[in-house]
């Protein structure tokens, strides 16, 4: 049957993409030169998170010296200029606003984030000291999201018309379920009545499943949303009968072929859901009485700390932004095609 | 042994000595919608089959015909809410109709190897594969990890993979069509099954190739595998299958030896299909019964008249596009192509995929600007024109695709689709416009009621049809058809042929003809230009390109051609 081989040859030469070092070095220029686009682009975005969160605080009506004065006395009044320019030294709020900018930027680069206006300690370390329970919570509330709706459409999606279609109603149904009230039902029921999770969440595994599961099922029902369509077109696909015709099982076919298809569109989706489960766990973590960023944000807007308010505002850009690089990457990983592109 | 109902026993080869299928009386149904809606679809009807080792059986008929249920159905997976039911169904030496899903689990690869068409796609396109070939081996749990490596790598290099083990680590879309369907191949028939099913193995695929991949499977009949061969195209299977059945609705119409079946026909269908095969004999003569009439609607309204002028209508001289491809490097799609079209003629632009025929069809549409070169219309500009100097000419030029359902707006109904192609400056009253959309639909041959639907309930050749009612809507002078024929089933594409013919009779059309297609760019084209890698490597009548090929990549082409030969006095050729 190898007769055949010299024509082929013949036919087709050099049709293999991976044969010339000429080639290969383009492909790794190439590779770079992306690369470095897309940090470019992610430092913009992080730059224009900061340029914003700068002129907010420093264009918002009202003093910022009397503004911090009345934090530190707790009174509410106005000052004389003698009060306060010992502040507006210390802080420069009298220089032209671009000084003020550069100052403002230069501090940043060098991962100064300002001080709190209410702690008095810098703002990174505010948010260094409640940041690890949010980033546990956020990446947990991910993988439960992930779990429950791969589970459910590796076991409903084009199997049984009654099962399929009930999952993709409870998919829409949980999509559409607000966090607040989730977490409350889950609190009253979980903690207070079964007494299971203990109503007062600390750190622990404990304390951490509610919380995760109050962020984590409406994300399911989005990504089970956008996965569940790709997976039953996926099923649909010549390389699944392929599969079968070679003696593979339905439930092999699932997991070996068709879920590997199916999951672009979801990670797209959890490149932004990772950011808006920075903000959802500003109510997760309200609700179960939990440490972390989300108790910081919301005392520090209640109290006008705006170097904390942008401290995080920033923090959460970047989380986008490592979030968009994350998702280019798995996506490389999922579909090798995408390289060339 | 069973009888065949159809045909006698003598249908079947005295070689003949192991059986390896054995059907009788299948008949496969469908369930579609839920309780009173209910409706059964009868799909496969009272089809009897045989096959013994070392043969090939065909079986042929068009798109809905039934024959790849019934090849699904000879694996256990004839789809969703299927009812099978027969008097007799051994695959393998299995009773195939008491076998559980779990058993069938253990015949599928091991003892029927199923091959689909288009591998790109067959072929899960994220995985190597090797990986692929080393599933089938994992899956019937032969040898480990390390020997399934081996294994995949030499039944790549057993079916022709140059460099099997850089193959094996390569995805579908890194290699070329031949070896990606070798690949394919290679994952079917890894525990060598005796029985290979092979549906549309072929289709996607270039003369070229295709030539491989048929002499590839003829070698695995030659050591003794039987094979099934669904196909919707006679040349690929006379140069492959022993015994054919033609199957037309569900059931089987004619069967036996394919040199009988294909060589004195008796069946109508047969007939009809075997005449609808464009080709050299075809040549000059219309392929269907329709056609032969050539009754097409005529108008007394009068054509614009092109001013006498003995030049071409269109001319192209040195045309050239490049790209640059994904890696940074770019690429001459087209090099140096000069073409020539006459008033009423037919040039037709012939290639493999990726020879620069779209490419050049886009070029002399100026939906595409050459970097060298330029296109004439008339003797005057044409490519270098301004957007809006264009404008008022574009009627003169216009274009069919191959797959009309895109070019159409799905939410607009044919009428309006025709009305949006007229030129508003001659029909300026609701009346008039309405007359010449009427008159439009019965030269294309579109009833009134078609003009109500819109392009999705309209059947494949229907919307080919009002695709080139709106081509000839601003009554052009030339047509680019692009493939337009090649997603037709073959009688549906000998109508569309019948009428581009008629029309361009009776309009006196020029049509530049695109096609991968050899038998068709024969039976339509006056002249002829062979396209590979971007360049046009030949020029000339069609007969001269046919009958004395100089360059010999157009020798090669010609001669991968699936030919047939029936009897020793007459010698019909097939083209694919």
């Amino acid at each position: 049957m190898s007769i055949l081989e010299t024509r082929e040859n013949g036919l087709a030469p050099g049709t293999d993409p991976a044969s010339s070092p000429r080639r290969r070095d383009r492909h790794a220029i190439a590779g770079l030169r992306s690369l470095g686009t897309r940090l470019l682009t992610a430092a913009g975005v992080v730059w224009a998170a900061a340029t914003f969160t700068f002129l907010i605080q420093s264009l918002l009506p009202g003093d910022r010296a009397t503004l911090l004065l009345n934090q530190l006395n707790g009174q509410i009044q106005e000052r004389t200029a003698a009060e306060l320019a010992p502040i507006n030294e210390k802080y420069g709020f009298t220089d032209p606003l671009f000084v003020q900018y550069f100052r403002f930027l230069g501090d940043l680069a060098t991962g100064n984030l300002g001080i709190s206006y209410q702690l008095h300690k810098p703002v990174t370390e505010v948010i260094g000291d409640q940041i690890a329970p949010t980033i546990v919570l956020t990446f947990t509330s991910l993988l439960i999201a992930w779990v429950i709706s791969t589970l459910v459409i590796v076991g409903t999606a084009k199997r049984n018309r009654f099962f399929s279609s009930v999952a993709s109603g409870l998919e829409a149904l949980a999509a559409g379920l607000p966090q607040y009230w989730l977490g409350v039902i889950l609190l009253v029921v979980f903690a207070l009545n079964l007494g299971l999770f203990p109503v007062v969440g600390g750190t622990g595994i404990g304390g951490l499943l509610l919380p995760a599961l109050t962020l984590g099922i409406p994300l399911a029902g989005f990504l089970g949303q956008v996965i569940r369509t790709e997976f039953e077109s996926g099923m649909d696909q010549p390389f699944a009968l392929t599969a079968r015709m070679r003696g593979m099982g339905d439930t092999g076919v699932r997991l070996r072929h068709v879920l590997r298809h199916s999951v672009l569109p979801g990670i797209t989706l959890s490149g932004w859901a990772l950011g808006s489960l920075f903000s959802g766990a500003v109510i997760a973590e309200s609700i179960f009485t939990r440490p972390g960023l989300g108790k910081v944000l919301v005392t520090a807007v209640n109290s006008r700390d705006l170097p904390v308010v942008c401290g995080i505002v920033i923090l959460v850009a970047v989380i986008y932004v490592l979030a968009n690089l994350l998702v280019d990457i798995a996506y490389t990983l999922i579909d090798p095609r995408l390289k060339k592109s | 042994m069973t009888v065949l109902v159809e045909k006698p026993v003598s249908a079947l080869a005295p070689s003949a000595n192991r059986t390896l299928l054995a059907v009788r009386d299948l008949n496969v149904s469908f369930a579609v919608g839920t309780g009173r809606h209910q409706k059964i679809n009868h799909v496969v009807k009272n089809v009897s089959l045989e096959l013994s080792a070392g043969r090939c059986l065909a079986i042929v008929g068009e798109s809905g015909s039934g024959k790849s249920v019934t090849a699904r159905t000879l694996v256990g997976l004839p789809g969703r809410n299927a009812v099978v039911e027969a008097g007799q169904l051994e695959v393998a030496n299995q009773d195939a109709l008491t076998l559980s899903e779990r058993l069938w689990r253990q015949v599928r690869g091991k003892d029927i190897g199923f091959i689909l068409q288009d591998a790109l796609v067959s072929l899960d396109p994220l995985r190597p594969v090797g990986k692929e070939i080393e599933e089938a081996l994992r899956l019937h749990g032969w040898g480990n990890a390390a020997s399934r490596r081996r294994k995949a790598i030499e039944l790549l290099d057993s079916v022709g993979v140059p460099q099997p083990d850089l193959r094996a680590r390569q995805r579908p879309d890194e290699l070329s069509g031949g070896l990606r369907q070798r690949a394919l191949i290679a994952s079917a028939i890894a525990l060598d099954p005796a029985l290979v099913i092979a549906d549309e193995p072929t289709t996607a695929l270039d003369v070229t190739v295709q030539a491989q991949v048929l002499d590839l499977l003829a070698a695995m009949k030659a050591r003794g595998t039987g094979i099934i061969l669904i196909s919707h195209d006679l040349s690929v299977v006379s140069r492959l299958a022993d015994d054919v059945a033609v199957m037309r609705g569900g059931a089987i119409v004619e069967q036996g030896p394919v040199r009988e079946v294909l060589g004195n026909p008796q069946h109508e269908y047969t007939r009809a299909l075997l005449d609808a095969v464009p080709s050299a004999h075809t040549k000059g003569t219309p392929l269907t019964k329709e056609g032969r009439s050539g009754i097409i609607a005529t108008s007394d309204r009068p054509r614009r008249v092109r001013a006498e002028n003995s030049g071409p209508v269109l001319e192209a001289r040195g045309l050239g596009k490049s790209y640059d491809g994904p890696d940074g490097i770019r690429r001459e799609v087209v090099h140096d192509v000069s073409f020539n079209l006459a008033a009423g003629e037919t040039l037709g632009i012939v290639g493999e995929s990726g020879s620069g025929k779209s490419t050049t069809a886009k070029l002399a549409l100026a939906m595409l600007a050459p970097d060298t070169g330029e296109v004439l219309l008339d003797g005057e500009p044409w490519s270098s024109l301004s957007t809006n100097q264009r404008r008022p000419r574009r009627r003169r030029v216009t274009v069919v695709y191959q797959d009309p359902l895109s070019s159409f707006d799905p939410r607009w109904n044919a009428e309006r689709i025709l009305v949006d192609a007229l030129d508003p400056q001659d029909f300026t009253t609701a009346q008039t416009r309405r007359e010449r959309v009427a008159e439009l639909a019965g030269q294309v041959g579109l009833q009134v009621e078609h003009l109500e639907k819109h392009p999705l309930q309209l059947s494949g050749g229907q919307r080919q049809r009002l695709a080139i009612a709106r081509a000839l809507a601003p009554e052009p002078e030339v047509i680019v058809l692009d493939e337009a024929v090649s997603a037709l089933d073959v009688s549906v594409q000998a109508q569309v042929l019948d009428l581009l013919t008629n029309l361009q009779a009776q309009l006196g059309l020029s049509y530049l003809f695109i096609s991968h297609d050899l038998g068709v760019i024969h039976h339509m084209s006056d002249r002829v230009l062979v396209m590979k890698d971007g360049k046009a490597v030949e020029q000339g009548t069609a007969d001269q390109i046919f009958n004395q090929p100089e360059h010999p990549y157009t020798q090669e082409l010609l001669a991968s051609l699936p030919r047939l030969e029936i009897n020793e006095n007459t010698t019909r050729t097939i083209t694919a």
